[in-house]
């Protein structure tokens, strides 16, 4: 139990959050390591914004507790967790300068003038906006005032850091940077981080660990690859990156693959899971990239691979990848994204598929 | 063509009627207040400060003009104290019967003053507690909250929550966070509800009437009173600078909260 509590830096046990009648968020147990950056990812009203208002004390949890360092804080006022917070908006005050936005944590900690503004300096500099203290924030760009906001969150050294979706705000072109630039100063800073955000690609390229929601329930969480190549739901799956889903039944179950029987009486190998039995309806789950595509039915010769034939519904082209609509025999359609090595496919041309059963997941139904 | 222009001439014409038939009246009690004669004749022979000395040398007006001063200042700095956190309650908190009190609050303006008047009076009348200073302030004070808390509140909502969220967040407690945050990015509109609370008490008759004593008439009401005996050029010149005070005060909390507001909207 000890040893539990210190390696979970941030845990919430049980906890659980009702408005009213609406269940923002259901029965979840999470555990945050120290110094890792975690994700909070999922559609609008899924309960991941909740999770973390809990965590920071703006909203309190209905049920369970909340520990961070093994103490429970469920009745510690918010200016008493020491937590840094972002905020979509930035919300820097309006009527302060930039430097007293960034002093104004550490009056509250009983900093000396001198140390004050040392540190202040020193937060400026790591955002790499050093000599703004003087501005007012409606001065400075949004980017610029959203880099002021991660130094004022930073300078009182809080034990987890808070963002709530903080790049929504941005340009695109300036969200990528702002992006990595949280990314390197986290790790910089060893600050166990808790990140909000609906972008998954935001969330796969930066977490340590990706906790996807949905309805207020946790549906799955693990390392950005885990969550991405093994999907443990339909809903995982279909939200990160695109994916095709085929109704199949479990034919046979052996070590390495399992048959399945596709709806149209065709088979299909797939990447066994543990815990299904022959005869149980079940669905493939294969990634848009993963399929290869071609005129020939013997383009991949490797053994056991998976054959669909088709032929091309639609197509969009985007510079260095065709997606391709591709209509099966039982007239399903399955989307495919490749690159393109030649002049792409046409609307209209009959085409194999070729998919590799290591790339084939199989989920339950 | 030229009917739709004749057609914006009437308007115009029309317009310019409406104002001046507004207006007009005011016009002249400002006009005649600067006419040395006992009744004023048109065109004025000559032109003088003299209704203003005696104005000025006038015990009654003076007091009533004190006890204005004192009760205006006085409605204000209560409407303001008690509208201020009733504004915060009601946009920043939730809670059981909260749009019944706000409409409670706000209803004053909807109600007829004599009504108002009334009820107050019968209501100390049955507490049996004699008319006094006391009651014209409570009065004054119910009369003025709604303009304080609308005012208030309307500032309150554009002030995003995020801003106390993230003071909290940084270690100011609630309290320090009112007096850090909130309250001055709240103060334009909370001069400006202290002016407007000031001018309407300064400006009342009807309600007045019936809760002012002899000993605290006010100048609206002190001037209704003058206005039973005789008309006296007086009155012009009282007219005139009761026009000059509740005209200037909210232009100038217009001019300061403009000021203050500068920089805080995004």
């Amino acid at each position: 139990m000890n040893q539990e509590k210190d390696q979970a830096f941030v845990k919430f046990r049980g906890i659980e959050k009702h408005f009213g009648d609406v269940v923002a968020v259901q029965k979840t147990d999470l555990e945050i390591p120290e110094g890792s950056l975690v994700t909070l990812l999922g559609p609008s009203g899924c309960g991941k914004t909740t999770l973390l208002r809990m965590l920071a004390g703006l909203e309190e949890p209905t049920r369970g507790d909340i520990f961070i360092k093994g103490k429970r804080i469920n009745d510690t006022p918010i200016h008493k967790r020491n937590l840094g917070m972002i905020f979509q908006n930035y919300a820097l005050f309006p009527h302060k300068t930039i430097f007293d936005n960034v002093a104004f944590g550490l009056k509250y900690r009983s900093a000396s003038k001198l140390e004050m503004k040392k540190k202040v300096d020193k937060a400026l500099e790591t955002v790499r906006l050093p000599g703004v203290g003087n501005r007012m924030p409606s001065q400075l760009s949004g980017g610029q005032q959203q880099r002021i906001a991660l130094a004022r969150a930073i300078v009182i050294e809080p034990d987890v850091l808070l963002m709530d979706e903080p790049l929504s705000a941005l340009d695109e072109n300036l969200r990528e940077d702002m992006r990595r630039e949280i990314d390197n100063l986290q790790q910089q800073l060893g600050v166990t981080t808790i990140f909000v955000t609906h972008d998954q690609r935001e969330a796969l390229s930066m977490s340590d660990k990706v906790v996807v929601m949905k309805d207020g329930i946790v549906q799955q969480e693990g390392g950005p690859e885990e969550v991405y190549n093994h999907s443990t739901n339909h809903f995982v799956a279909d939200f990160l990156g695109h994916s095709n889903f085929i109704n199949a039944i479990v034919e046979d179950k052996t070590e390495k693959f399992t048959k399945v029987k596709l709806e149209d009486g065709s088979t299909c190998l797939a990447v066994p899971a543990d815990e299904f039995n022959n005869g149980d309806k079940s669905e493939i789950v294969i990634r848009a990239q993963k399929i290869n595509i071609s005129y020939q039915k013997d383009y991949d010769k490797k053994e056991g691979m998976n054959f669909f034939s088709g032929k091309i519904m639609d197509r969009s082209y985007m510079g260095g990848e065709v997606s391709y609509f591709v209509e099966l025999k039982s007239k399903q359609v399955l989307h495919v994204i490749s690159f393109v090595k030649r002049s792409p496919y046409r609307r209209g041309e009959e085409v194999f598929l070729t998919v590799d059963p290591e790339h084939c997941g199989l989920l339950p139904v | 063509m030229k009917k739709i222009i004749s057609g914006w001439s009437l308007i115009k014409i029309y317009t310019l009627l409406v104002y001046i038939w507004m207006f007009a009246p005011i016009v002249v009690v400002v006009v005649l207040a600067f006419n040395p004669q006992q009744f004023g004749t048109f065109p004025m022979e000559g032109f003088s400060f003299k209704w203003f000395v005696k104005l000025a040398h006038n015990s009654t007006i003076l007091d009533a003009f004190k006890n204005s001063m004192v009760l205006g200042s006085l409605t204000a700095i209560f409407s303001t104290a008690i509208g201020v956190p009733a504004a915060m309650a009601f946009i920043r908190y939730d809670f059981k019967g909260k749009d019944f009190l706000n409409t409670l609050l706000i209803a004053p303006i909807m109600v007829p003053e004599v009504v108002l008047g009334v009820a107050l009076l019968l209501f100390i009348r049955w507490l049996q507690q004699p008319k006094s200073f006391a009651l014209l302030l409570i009065g004054h004070v119910v009369l003025t909250l709604p303009y304080v808390l609308l005012i208030v509140q309307a500032r309150l909502v554009g002030i995003k929550k995020e801003y106390e969220e993230a003071a909290l967040s940084l270690g100011a407690s609630p309290f320090q966070t009112f007096r850090e945050i909130t309250f001055p990015l709240l103060a334009p509109a909370v001069f400006a509800g202290m002016l407007f609370a000031f001018t309407i008490s300064f400006d009342d008759v009807t309600a007045t009437l019936f809760w002012a004593t002899a000993h605290n008439q006010t100048v609206p009401v002190q001037i209704f009173s003058m206005l039973r005996n005789s008309i006296s050029p007086e009155i012009n010149a009282l007219g005139a600078v009761m026009i000059v005070l509740t005209i200037s005060i909210p232009l100038f909390a217009g001019y300061i909260s403009r000021k203050f507001a500068k920089g805080v909207d995004k």
